[in-house]
């Protein structure tokens, strides 16, 4: 018998990454942008995806994989009502979705057939900050009532950034958030992240929103 | 939350490397985690136990972790700091504009492994 020690320096999520990037491939391939939308329960993710649905219709075909931990189709027959097709994943009590259920989505998803891919991830401000889709920008909603700590609570969520949301500003006047505290704790995460302060419920700033989702589903056509 | 998930990746690596290296048993496994990286160590313990139980070659094995401290540098005044628990702002100048060094580091380094006898005469 002996022993020795193997060097290995092998990221622990990188067989998540690998898949990640084929799944990158097949959305740049199709010309298809997509997004990694994440939040907490409740902050208003299927909200904004049917606000979104309304405002870049009939300019944009849009696609939704509705990520949820238990086998409800909730969230996914509101997009389907709005008329857009949508694919539901059960991560069976997962608290994230990551690549591979991703590439399992898209196998009952036609990529030709739509411009804009939105991925609607498990509620949860932790895990899915790990996991690698092979999406293009991570966009995350924080919405007012939740508090002005939270980019110091789950600073690994905000890291890894491309656009964050702040939703509910209709509520403002009613609850305690200062933010000015809130956005200097997201400025130490990501600096000059690109924020977009929407409500989905009067519709304020979905106008802003959909330009920036409109401008990148050019460019990743022209690509 | 994730610690499942995660684990279960630490086992796939550890087994690979071992296998590739005609192991018969793996002993040690030693990971190195950033601070920032969110993951409890007891939790990835506490799974690995269960996950490795069918896995002769893993079964046993003692994970060892090693903590790398989340650094931060001031882009204003370039002072080096380290956070205890939570975010902070430049503890010498106050300033929000920081770059994160270390911290978010997230891989097995290492592993410790038994050949038999027999395997080493092949």
């Amino acid at each position: 018998m002996s022993t020795s020690r193997i060097t290995v320096v092998e990221k622990i999520l990188s067989a998540n990454d690998q898949v990640a990037e084929q799944n990158r491939a097949r959305f740049d391939q199709a010309g298809v942008f997509t997004i990694n939308l994440m939040a907490s329960p409740g902050a208003g993710k299927t909200s904004l995806i049917l606000e979104t649905i309304r405002a870049v219709v009939p300019d944009l075909r849009v696609g939704v994989i509705e990520g949820d931990t238990a086998p409800v189709t909730i969230d996914a027959d509101k997009i389907t009502e709005a008329g857009m097709p949508a694919v539901q994943i059960n991560t069976g009590g997962d608290c994230h979705l990551d690549a591979v259920m991703i590439s399992y989505g898209l196998q009952q998803l036609n990529l030709e057939e739509i411009d804009l891919l939105i991925v609607e991830n498990v509620g949860n401000l932790v895990c899915p900050a790990a996991f690698n889709l092979g999406t293009h920008a991570n966009v995350l909603i924080a919405s007012v009532p939740e508090g002005d700590d939270k980019p110091y609570k789950y600073p690994n969520i905000y890291r890894n950034l491309e656009v964050l949301i702040i939703n509910k500003t209709d509520l403002l006047p009613y609850v305690r958030f200062n933010m000015d505290y809130f956005r200097q704790g997201v400025e130490m995460l990501n600096p000059g992240l690109q924020t977009f302060p929407v409500s989905c419920t009067t519709g304020e700033g979905i106008e802003q929103w959909a330009a920036w989702l409109k401008s990148k589903v050019q460019n990743a056509k022209q690509k | 939350m994730h610690e499942l998930a995660v684990t279960e990746s630490i086992l796939n690596i550890a087994e690979k490397h071992a296998v590739q290296a005609g192991a018969s048993k793996i002993t040690d496994i030693y990971i190195t985690l950033g601070q920032l990286s969110s993951i409890v160590d007891d939790s990835v313990q506490f799974y690995w136990d269960i996950i490795s139980a069918d896995k002769p070659i893993c079964q046993g094995a003692a994970l060892h972790f090693q903590r790398i401290p989340a650094r931060l540098v001031c882009l204003a005044c370039a002072h080096e700091y380290e956070i205890p628990t939570e975010l902070e702002p430049c503890p010498q100048c106050g300033s929000f504009q920081v770059k994160v060094l270390a911290g978010e580091e997230f891989w097995v380094d290492s592993i410790e492994i038994e050949k038999s006898d027999e395997e080493l005469a092949l």
